[in-house]
C-alpha cells in the first residue's frame, strides 16, 4: 500500500502547461529525489484548476496550500522549506489567500467561494489518468446503481425530473432528448459526444475532457444503457491535444476494468467507445454537421427534421449532448435529480461552467450555480477589470451571442434571462471587454470569424456573412454612410430567418446587440469618422503636442516613412498627416509622453 | 467489473490513497518539522502516524507538518488540535510513543500526561 | 524545401494505417490524419491511394481534405508559427502580434517564407486564453506578449 504524508497537485491542464507546468512537474521529481522525499510526498498531474490566470498553479495537502505563478527556480524552496521543514513558503502562495499574514484554505479564496462545483468536481483534485482516482470520489457508481438497479425508463425520468438542459448553448431540456432517441425505432442506436468546442474563448469542455474523462465515459455509458444504444463516439476537435491524450488513456483504463465492453457489472449491457477527431472546422460544433463529419464526409449541416434522435449516425437514431450535459449525469444520478433541481432558477437548474477571459483579473474557469449576477462573477469571482480601466461590455455565447453592458450586470445568468438580452448562454465563453475596445471592431471581428467558417452550403449565410463583413470594414476604415447601418440590420435580420442551421441563423448576434447597445459607437465611426475607443487604425491620428515636444528628435529617427519634419534642440516636431500610415512607433518611442493618439 | 461490490472494493482501496485531498473539519496532529525537529527524528515519527491514521481508517484525522515549534532541545514534537479541546503538545516523541498517542488519544480521547509538555518541563 | 515525401516507405506506412482502419464506419478522417502525419500534407498522390485502397471516389476525399482547415495540400515550412487568434487573444491585442511577426519573417498569414522556414497561421482559440495572447512555434507556447517579445522568440529558430 502506497503512503504518502503530502501530496503535491500540479496543474496539467493547458493552460499551466502552455506556461510550463511539465518542467516543474520534472524538477520536483528531481528535487525530492534529492531530499529522498520520494517515498514520501506523492506528485499528482491533474485537470485544470480554473484560475488559469494565477498559473502554473500548485497545490500541496494535506495544507491546501495555494502556490501561484510557480517557476522553477522556486520548486528548491518550496521543496526545502514546506515539504522537507513543514514550513509554508508564504510569499510564493496565491496572494488573496493570504490574510493578515495568515494563510487561508483555498476554498476561501474569492476566486472559489461562490462557486458550486459539479460538472468541474473533480477537476483539480485527482489524477485524471488514474482511474482508481476517479473511483475514489465515487466513479462508476451510478453507472453500477442504472445497470442493477433501474429500468431505462426510470433512469430517462431521473433525467427529466433533474431538470438537466443542454450546456452546448441551445438548452433543450436533456431528458426529452434522451426520451426521444429511447422511442425512435431502430435495429441499431448510437451514443455520440459532442466536444467539438469552437466558440472562440471557451474551454469548458476541454478542461472537463483533461481533468476528469472518466466522468463522460460513465455518463455516455449510462445514456447507452437509457436510449438502447452499445457504440458511442466522441467528437473532439483536434486542436485540443492533451484531452485527446487523457480521453483516450481513460478509455483504456475504462476497458481494462471491465466497465466498457461485453456484459458490464455482470448484465446485458454492453457497450464501446471510440473518439472521432475533428480537423478544424468551426460548423462541425452543429450536430447535423458533426454527425457528417464522423461519418468521414464533409461537415456540412443536414436539414432537420429528421432530428438526430430520429435519424442520427448513418441514418440510425443517435443521442447527441455535450460534454458539460454529460459531466452532469453522474452526479444526477447518485444524488438525485431533487438535489440538482433545488440548484438554479426555476427554468435554468443546476450549475454552469464558464470560460471568464479578455480584461479581467481572474482569467480562468469558474462554475457557479444557474442565478448567480453577471455582476458578481464579474467583480467577485472574477476580480474586475485590471489597471483600473472600465467595464464597458461582457460578451456571451461566442459568435452565436451578443454583448450585454453594464446597465444589465445584476441579471440573473440564465438561458432565458441571456436570450432577452439578446445574448445567449452558448457553450460558456466569457469576454469581457474595457474601455479600449471598440465594438464595432468586435462586430467585425465575429464577422470575419463566420464568414471563415461558413460552410457555404446554403446562401444566405455564404453570401449574406460576407457582404455584413464588407461593410463593417467599410465602417471601420471611415468609408461607411448612414445608409449602410441600415443595409446591416436588414442583412442580419435575413441572415436569421433564412439559414439552414445554427451557425448562420445566429452569426448576425454580434452586430444586432452591438447596435442595439452601441449604436453611438457605429455612429461616430460612420458620422465623424472618428473610433471612440482608438481602436480602427485608419481612423486614428497621431499628434505631437508641440508644448510637450522636446524637440529632440528621436521620433523622427524612428518613423518607418519618414514623415516627421523638424528641427532637432530648436523646433518642435510635426507629423505630415497625408503619408503616416499610423503605426504607432513614434508615440512608443517618445519619452516624454508628447504624442497623442486621436 | 462483474458486481458492484467489485467497484466498492476498488473504491476503498483508492480512497485511501486519495484521503488527504480534503478540507476536514476534525482533528489535526502537526508534527514539528524544522531542521532541529527532523535531526531528532521527526521524519519517522511523522510517517508512522501517517501510517497508523490510514491503517484505522480515521477518516477526519489530519497528519500535517508545521515549522519549528520553538522547544527545540524538546524535540520531536507533535501537537494535537481537536476541535473544542485545548491544544495538546506532546515532546520527545519517538515512533512507539507517536503510535500510542494514536491509539489512546485520538481514538479513545485519553490525553497521555506523561509525554506532554508539561511533564518534562 | 526539396524534403522527399513521397517516398516508399511512407507509402508502406500508409498502408498499414488504411489496413487498421479499413472496413470501420467512417474510416476516412482518422485514415486522413494519420496521412497528414507521416507525409506532413496531402498531395493528390497521396489522396489518390487511399481513394484506390478504401474504394472511395476521389471526389470526395478532395472534397473532405479542402473542406477542413486542418488538412494541407502542401509541404508547411520548419516551423509553424501560429497566433492565437480566439476572442480572449483578440480582445487581448494578437492582432499586434501578428502585424510584427509578418513584417519580422516577411511572411503572410497562410503561407511560407521565402527560405521555407516559417509558416503562418492565425489559429482558433487554443484554450489558453489564462495565458492571453498566445503564440505556438510547433510544439512550443508562449503566453502574456507584448509585441516587444516577437523578435527574440524567432530569434530561436
Amino acid at each position: 500500500m502506497e503512503l504518502y504524508r503530502s501530496h503535491v497537485l500540479i496543474c496539467g491542464g493547458t493552460g499551466c502547461t502552455s506556461s510550463g507546468s511539465k518542467n516543474i512537474e520534472e524538477v520536483f521529481r528531481a528535487e525530492l529525489s534529492k531530499y529522498n522525499l520520494t517515498n514520501e510526498v506523492k506528485l499528482v498531474r491533474t485537470g485544470c484548476f480554473g484560475l488559469c490566470e494565477a498559473g502554473p498553479i500548485v497545490i500541496i495537502y494535506p495544507e491546501g496550500a495555494f502556490y501561484s505563478h510557480v517557476k522553477v527556480k522556486d520548486v528548491t524552496r518550496i521543496t526545502e522549506e514546506h515539504l522537507l521543514k513543514g514550513r509554508i513558503v508564504t510569499d510564493l502562495l496565491f496572494k488573496e489567500s493570504v490574510v493578515d499574514s495568515k494563510v487561508r484554505s483555498i476554498n476561501e479564496v474569492d476566486f472559489y467561494k461562490k462557486q458550486q462545483r459539479v460538472a468541474l468536481r473533480n477537476c483539480g483534485v485527482i489524477n485524471p489518468e488514474d482511474i482508481t482516482e476517479y473511483i475514489a470520489f465515487d466513479g462508476y457508481r451510478a453507472l453500477g446503481k442504472v445497470l442493477t438497479e433501474l429500468q431505462p425508463e426510470d433512469v430517462i425520468e431521473i433525467v427529466k425530473k433533474s431538470g438537466l438542459r443542454g450546456r452546448g448553448g441551445g438548452g433543450f431540456p436533456t431528458g426529452l432528448k434522451w426520451e426521444f432517441t429511447y422511442r425512435a425505432q431502430g435495429d441499431q442506436k448510437y451514443v455520440a459526444c459532442n466536444a467539438d468546442e469552437g466558440d472562440p474563448g471557451a474551454f469548458m469542455d476541454r478542461s472537463v475532457l483533461e481533468g476528469d474523462p472518466h466522468a463522460v465515459i460513465e455518463a455516455m455509458a449510462i445514456a447507452g444503457y437509457a436510449v438502447g444504444a452499445d457504440q458511442g463516439y466522441i467528437y473532439v476537435r483536434a486542436e485540443y491535444p492533451i484531452a485527446v491524450h487523457r480521453l483516450q488513456i481513460a478509455i483504456d483504463q475504462a476497458k481494462e476494468y471491465g466497465l466498457l465492453g461485453k456484459n458490464i457489472f455482470g448484465t446485458e449491457f454492453s457497450f464501446d467507445l471510440e473518439i472521432r477527431l475533428g480537423a478544424g472546422a468551426f460548423v462541425c460544433g452543429e450536430e447535423t454537421a458533426l454527425l457528417n463529419s464522423i461519418e468521414g464526409k464533409r461537415g456540412m449541416p443536414r436539414p432537420r427534421p429528421p432530428f438526430p434522435a430520429v435519424k442520427g449516425l448513418w441514418q440510425k437514431p443517435t443521442l447527441l449532448n455535450n460534454v458539460e450535459t454529460y459531466a452532469n449525469i453522474p452526479q444526477i444520478i447518485l444524488k438525485g435529480p431533487e438535489w440538482f433541481a433545488g440548484i438554479g432558477t426555476e427554468k435554468s437548474k443546476g450549475t454552469k461552467v464558464f470560460a471568464l477571459g479578455g480584461k479581467i483579473n481572474n482569467t480562468g474557469l469558474l462554475e457557479i450555480p444557474m442565478g448567480t449576477t453577471l455582476r458578481e462573477v464579474i467583480f467577485e469571482v472574477g476580480g474586475g477589470i485590471p489597471d483600473g480601466k472600465a467595464f464597458k461590455a461582457v460578451q456571451t455565447g461566442g459568435p452565436s451571442g451578443g454583448c450585454i453592458t453594464a446597465d444589465y450586470l445584476d441579471t440573473p445568468i440564465d438561458y432565458d434571462n441571456l436570450i432577452a438580452l439578446g445574448s445567449m448562454m452558448g457553450s460558456g465563453g466569457m469576454i469581457v471587454m474595457d474601455e479600449d475596445n471598440c465594438m464595432v471592431d468586435i462586430a467585425r471581428f465575429f464577422l470575419d470569424f463566420t464568414v471563415d467558417e461558413s460552410c457555404g452550403k446554403c446562401t444566405p449565410c455564404r453570401e449574406g456573412t460576407k457582404r455584413m463583413l464588407e461593410i463593417l470594414e467599410k465602417i471601420t476604415e471611415g468609408k461607411g454612410t448612414p445608409a449602410d447601418i441600415e443595409k446591416l440590420e436588414s442583412l442580419a435580420n435575413t441572415i436569421k430567418s433564412s439559414s439552414l442551421c445554427g451557425l448562420g441563423q445566429t452569426a448576425p448576434n454580434p452586430v444586432l446587440s452591438t447596435l442595439r447597445y452601441f449604436r453611438n459607437e457605429y455612429d461616430a465611426h460612420v458620422h465623424e469618422k472618428r473610433c471612440p475607443a482608438g481602436v480602427c487604425q485608419a481612423l486614428l491620428s497621431y499628434l505631437i503636442i508641440p508644448e510637450a515636444c522636446k524637440k529632440c528628435g528621436i521620433c523622427a529617427n524612428k518613423c518607418p516613412v519618414g514623415c516627421i519634419d523638424g528641427v532637432k534642440g530648436k523646433e518642435a516636431y510635426k507629423i505630415r498627416q497625408e503619408q503616416c500610415i499610423k503605426c504607432g512607433a513614434c508615440m512608443e518611442a517618445c519619452p516624454f509622453k508628447a504624442i497623442e493618439r486621436k | 467489473m462483474k458486481s458492484l461490490e467489485e467497484l466498492e472494493k476498488i473504491r476503498e482501496e483508492a480512497l485511501k490513497k486519495v484521503d488527504i485531498r480534503h478540507d476536514r473539519e476534525g482533528t489535526r496532529i502537526v508534527v514539528g518539522m524544522a531542521t532541529c525537529g527532523i535531526s531528532a527524528g521527526a521524519r519517522p515519527v511523522l510517517m508512522a502516524l501517517v501510517e497508523e491514521v490510514k491503517k484505522r481508517n480515521l477518516k477526519e484525522v489530519v497528519v500535517s507538518q508545521t515549522g519549528c515549534i520553538g522547544v527545540c532541545r524538546l524535540e520531536p514534537i507533535v501537537e494535537v488540535y481537536r476541535p473544542g479541546h485545548e491544544k495538546v503538545t506532546y515532546v520527545e516523541m519517538t515512533v512507539d510513543k507517536a503510535k500510542r498517542v494514536l491509539l489512546e488519544h485520538i481514538v479513545n480521547g485519553n490525553v497521555i500526561d506523561e509525554y506532554t509538555i508539561g511533564a518534562v518541563k | 524545401m526539396g524534403r522527399e515525401i513521397l517516398t516508399q516507405e511512407n507509402y508502406s506506412r500508409l498502408n498499414e494505417i488504411i489496413l487498421q482502419h479499413k472496413g470501420k464506419k467512417g474510416a476516412l478522417m482518422p485514415i486522413l490524419h494519420e496521412g497528414q502525419k507521416i507525409f506532413g500534407c496531402l498531395p493528390l498522390e497521396v489522396q489518390k491511394r487511399i481513394s484506390e485502397e478504401l474504394n472511395v471516389p476521389m471526389a470526395e476525399i478532395y472534397g473532405v481534405v479542402t473542406f477542413y482547415s486542418q488538412f494541407t495540400l502542401e509541404p508547411k515550412g520548419e516551423y509553424t508559427i501560429g497566433v492565437c487568434l480566439g476572442t480572449a487573444c483578440y480582445v487581448k491585442g494578437a492582432q499586434k502580434i501578428i502585424d510584427k511577426i509578418k513584417r519580422e519573417v516577411n511572411v503572410e498569414i497562410g503561407a511560407t517564407s521565402p527560405d521555407g522556414k516559417f509558416s503562418l497561421e492565425a489559429t482558433r482559440c487554443i484554450g489558453a486564453c489564462g495565458l492571453a495572447p498566445v503564440l505556438t512555434v510547433n510544439e512550443d507556447v508562449y503566453g502574456r506578449l507584448v509585441e516587444g517579445d516577437v523578435p527574440g522568440i524567432i530569434a530561436k529558430y
